[in-house]
């Protein structure tokens, strides 16, 4: 166990973003949350898997709705508790613990906040390792554990709780409860035990987060290159260097889907990356070559700061690194392929792992 | 009889003052060093740029002033109102508290009186819950005696202002009408921290605008002007003295503004980048129909996130007073920091001992000021990498402020200019209009008056077409509060963004109406507040 404070959440909240590939929502209401609930409540306690009993009930909790609400009316905190205690009742059980279901965004902030003010620790791991757009898209699925029963609450102090025959209902009755309940709400979801936990979580993901955020700080203050540090903690790898030229943007069924196209800088020169992202990147194509492609994580840096470019961020003329991170092995299975490899959103591509295709781009195989 | 009109902006390092006829002409201009105390260097200016002129002070008409006063107030933290913050939005927001992204010292002299009230409404308009009036009253009564100015912030009021307004008629009637109101609706769009902080810190320089305008109209008047009188806002348009007391927040970066609407007007260049060079930054920002290019993301105010309209820009530490550095190995450094206004003593060229960027354009024979011989001894060599890297800074920074490939047309204004060249990369000409040096001041004093409204509509009620309709009607009645002419108006912006995952086809429309100011002038009065 350890603890952590404010600079904690502020690296935290740069290794979130970068997590998050582009999409994920923006961290930052989720990053003041977080900051307000440690001034108020005290530092928060992170532990590892190792540290929670088999028997224990551990919540994820966040954020469902759209973000435009969320910015506007923002959360008051007692939502998310609110959610805990109709679950507690349901279950009959007390929770041991919290994380967060994704590690991109703003939804790896939220339990943080949530955390701190109920003096719960949070559990380093979540069930993504980067983000996704759809609830279904987490390890736990993979593995069987169900969504529900899940309670969404609003700030007003409505509860629902959610008892669903599969998650694709669970998405479509929540989606239709978080309107009437103004746009955005907080969720209890996939309660699980410690054993679940242990055997489908990402492990260690806030302090990858943390040390990535704070590779990227400690870079600037020293004028080292910010780029270098963060693919050594990813195990990723560079993927190109350039200016970006132009973007396509346009929004579809509530996804703002759309395509950047980037010319090379320096070893790069003559070369074009194009990306294809729906909120998050999920393909990146060299000179008519796939170089990276989801699950696997696709990240623009700005090349001057390392700090990650948000999809919404991609402006002509931003001067950027792309990076590529091996994603966790769970999603390299077929089920994991299925659930969110380029087939499942809509993109004609064969998924071939990361590290294949720069051995096959650098000619080694 | 003609009537003239005098221009003044206040920059970081200089003050500049034109004196324009009715056909915006320029009859004197005048430049000096920007002084400690703003104030003064305004009034040396302006009496400079009429006894140049030698134009009778009768006919000065109009008096147009771009001031830098509230922008430093609020980045020394000096001169601030005591403000109360006041957020209605309870049971939501609650996680969030007002100013906690906030800067700390400044947090520390504005968040004194903080103070979170049940209310507010939904995104689709709906009432969050009814509007705590107890409590408001509770508050007006705390805080009596104790603040001069209320910030007034309540969830979703670009949807609804209805709970903002009933608490400022309660705060008024409390308080009476000296406490000074700020209300986020008139101020920012969604997106409530950054609206909340914009308000606040609207709210924070009531005073200091007070006392720049009540100054400005003095010091006319001691001169013997009676003139009508008008501040420069960050759209580039202008507004009156009243507007300008309850809006001070928007005086903020007219000054590159007022050099975006000059260079326009000097080049007949509606659509263009403009490249602003001082004495130590350079600000680049584009013309979109003759008005700067609104900033679509957050900007920072003295370290708070604010979300109100600025202009798009960027600035990159060059200017005519960079300071070079030589080193032994024949390397350089270029900036970032600069002598700022010092350059006619520190400059070599001026017999000073710092080498500038100034120096670098004489000693390479590409501008003609100063004494040439001191800078005769340098090694041309370098001059010449160093001269590249001063041009690349400023190519990539165009280049940023691109939306595509294509070349554009670039204009270049501000007293260092003579810094750059004819051909720039990116650019498909390089346009160095005369009176180039004073170009702000020219902006400041040909602009327009305009009235700008952005709210969130539900389309559902009356349809996109009529819908648009009431907000260009909206705009254009602002337009008119502010003093434009109700014959002459036009709609120089409009946008519709449809916001994602609503629905009621909930729509963000933003519409700008300008024209020119009404020509009746009565005689012998200057506005006097």
């Amino acid at each position: 166990m350890r603890l952590l404070g404010k600079q904690e959440i502020e690296d935290i909240s740069v290794g979130a973003a970068l997590l998050g590939t582009g999409g994920g929502g923006d961290p930052y209401i989720g990053k003041l949350m977080a900051l307000q609930a440690i001034e108020e409540f005290g530092p928060i306690k992170l532990i590892s898997v190792d540290e929670v009993q088999d028997d224990a009930l551990v919540v994820p909790s966040g954020m469902m709705g759209a973000p435009t609400v969320m910015v506007e009316k923002t959360p008051n905190g007692e939502e998310a508790i609110g959610a805990f205690k109709s679950l507690e009742k349901y279950l009959g059980k007390e929770i041991f613990a919290t994380m967060p279901i994704e590690a991109g965004g703003i939804n790896s902030l939220l339990p943080l906040a949530l955390a701190a003010r109920l003096g719960l620790p949070v559990v380093d791991v979540d069930g993504m390792g980067r983000a996704f757009p759809e609830l279904q898209m987490v390890t736990f699925y993979l593995d069987g554990i169900s969504a529900t029963p899940m309670v969404i609450a609003d700030e007003k102090g409505n509860t629902s709780l959610l008892n669903t025959i599969d998650n694709h209902w669970a998405e479509r009755i929540a989606r239709n409860a978080t309107i009437q309940k103004g746009g955005s709400v907080m969720m209890a979801i996939y309660p699980m035990t410690g054993k679940n936990l242990k055997d489908s979580g990402i492990r260690d993901i806030l302090q990858l987060e943390e040390e990535i955020g704070r590779s990227i700080r400690v870079a600037k203050n020293n004028n080292h290159d910010p780029i270098e540090k963060v693919l050594e903690l990813t195990g990723g790898y560079e993927l190109f260097n350039g200016k970006v030229m132009d973007i396509d943007r346009k929004t579809e069924t509530g996804f703002a889907r759309g395509a950047a196209r980037i010319e090379g800088l320096a070893e790069y020169q003559n070369e074009t990356m194009e990306l294809k992202f729906q909120n998050e990147h999920l393909l990146a194509v060299k000179d008519g070559k796939v170089a990276c492609v989801t699950p696997d994580l696709i990240a623009v840096l700005d090349a001057e700061t390392g700090l990650p470019i948000t999809t919404e961020g991609l402006r002509y003329g931003a001067r950027c690194v792309v990076i590529g991170i091996p994603c966790h092995p769970k999603w390299r299975t077929a089920k994991g392929i299925e659930t969110c490899g380029p087939g499942y959103f809509g993109y004609d591509v064969e998924y071939t792992p990361l590290e294949q295709l720069v051995a096959e781009a650098k000619g080694v195989l | 009889m003609t009537i003239y009109r005098i221009g003044i902006d206040v920059g970081g390092t200089n003050t500049d003052a034109v004196l324009l006829d009715d056909n915006y002409n320029v009859i004197s201009e005048t430049k000096s060093p920007t002084t400690e105390d703003v104030s003064v260097g305004i009034y040396r200016a302006m009496r400079e740029v009429i006894e140049r002129s030698g134009v009778s002070r009768n006919d000065v008409k109009y008096a147009m002033l771009g001031t830098t006063h509230c922008t430093n107030a609020i980045v020394e933290r000096k001169r601030l109102n005591n403000v109360a913050v006041v957020r209605i939005g309870a049971p939501a927001t609650l996680a969030v508290k007002p100013l906690i992204g906030v800067p700390d010292d400044l947090r520390e002299v504005l968040g004194k009186h903080v103070y979170i009230v049940r209310g507010g409404h939904e995104f689709d308009g709906r009432q969050l819950v009814e509007l705590d009036e107890a409590h408001l009253y509770e508050i007006a009564n705390a805080v009596k005696g104790k603040v001069d100015s209320i910030a007034i912030t309540s969830v979703f009021s670009p949807v609804s202002d209805k709970h903002e307004k009933r608490a400022a008629e309660i705060f008024h009637e409390v308080l009476g009408e000296k406490t000074a109101l700020s209300l986020s609706s008139e101020i920012g769009s969604v997106g409530l921290l950054e609206r909340e902080n914009a308000t606040i810190l609207n709210a924070s320089v009531v005073n200091v605008a007070k006392s720049t305008a009540d100054g400005f109209v003095n010091a006319l008047k001691e001169e013997g002007i009676y003139a009508k009188v008008f501040f420069g806002q960050n759209d580039g348009t202008l507004m009156s003295v009243e507007y300008a007391k309850r809006y001070p927040i928007l005086t903020i970066a007219c000054g590159p503004t007022n050099s975006l609407r000059g260079a326009s007007f000097l080049t007949g260049k509606t659509d263009a980048l403009v490249v602003d060079v001082g004495g130590t930054t350079t600000d680049i920002g584009v013309l979109i129909n003759s008005f700067p290019r609104e900033s679509s993301l957050a900007v920072e105010i003295g370290g708070a996130r604010t979300n109100f309209r600025m202009p798009d820009l960027v600035s990159i530490g060059l200017g005519g007073g960079t300071i070079i550095r030589l080193k032994d190995d024949g390397e350089f450094t270029v900036g970032p920091d600069s002598v700022g206004y010092k350059l006619p003593e520190k400059a070599l060229v001026f017999g000073g001992d710092t080498l500038t960027t100034t120096d670098v354009v004489v000693a390479l024979g590409i501008a003609e000021i100063g004494d040439k011989e001191k800078v005769a001894h340098l090694d041309q060599e370098v001059l010449e990498k160093i001269y590249a890297k001063i041009v690349e800074s400023v190519e990539v920074a165009i280049d940023k402020m691109k939306t595509s490939a294509e070349p554009v047309p670039v204009i270049l204004v501000g007293g260092g200019s003579i810094l750059l060249p004819d051909k720039l990369e990116g650019a498909s000409s390089v346009l160095k209009p005369e009176n180039f040096g004073v170009a702000n001041a020219i902006g400041s004093a040909i602009a327009q008056v305009s009235g700008q409204i952005e709210r969130v509509f539900s389309l559902d009620e009356l349809g996109r077409e009529k819908t648009l309709e009431l907000a260009k009607n909206i705009a254009k009645e602002e337009a008119v509060n502010a003093g434009a002419d109700p014959d002459d108006i036009t709609i120089v912006d409009l946008e519709d963004v449809p916001l994602a995952y609503l629905p009621g086809n909930a729509t963000r429309i933003r519409v700008k109406a300008a024209g020119s100011l009404v020509r009746k002038v009565e005689e012998g009065v200057t506005e006097i507040s």
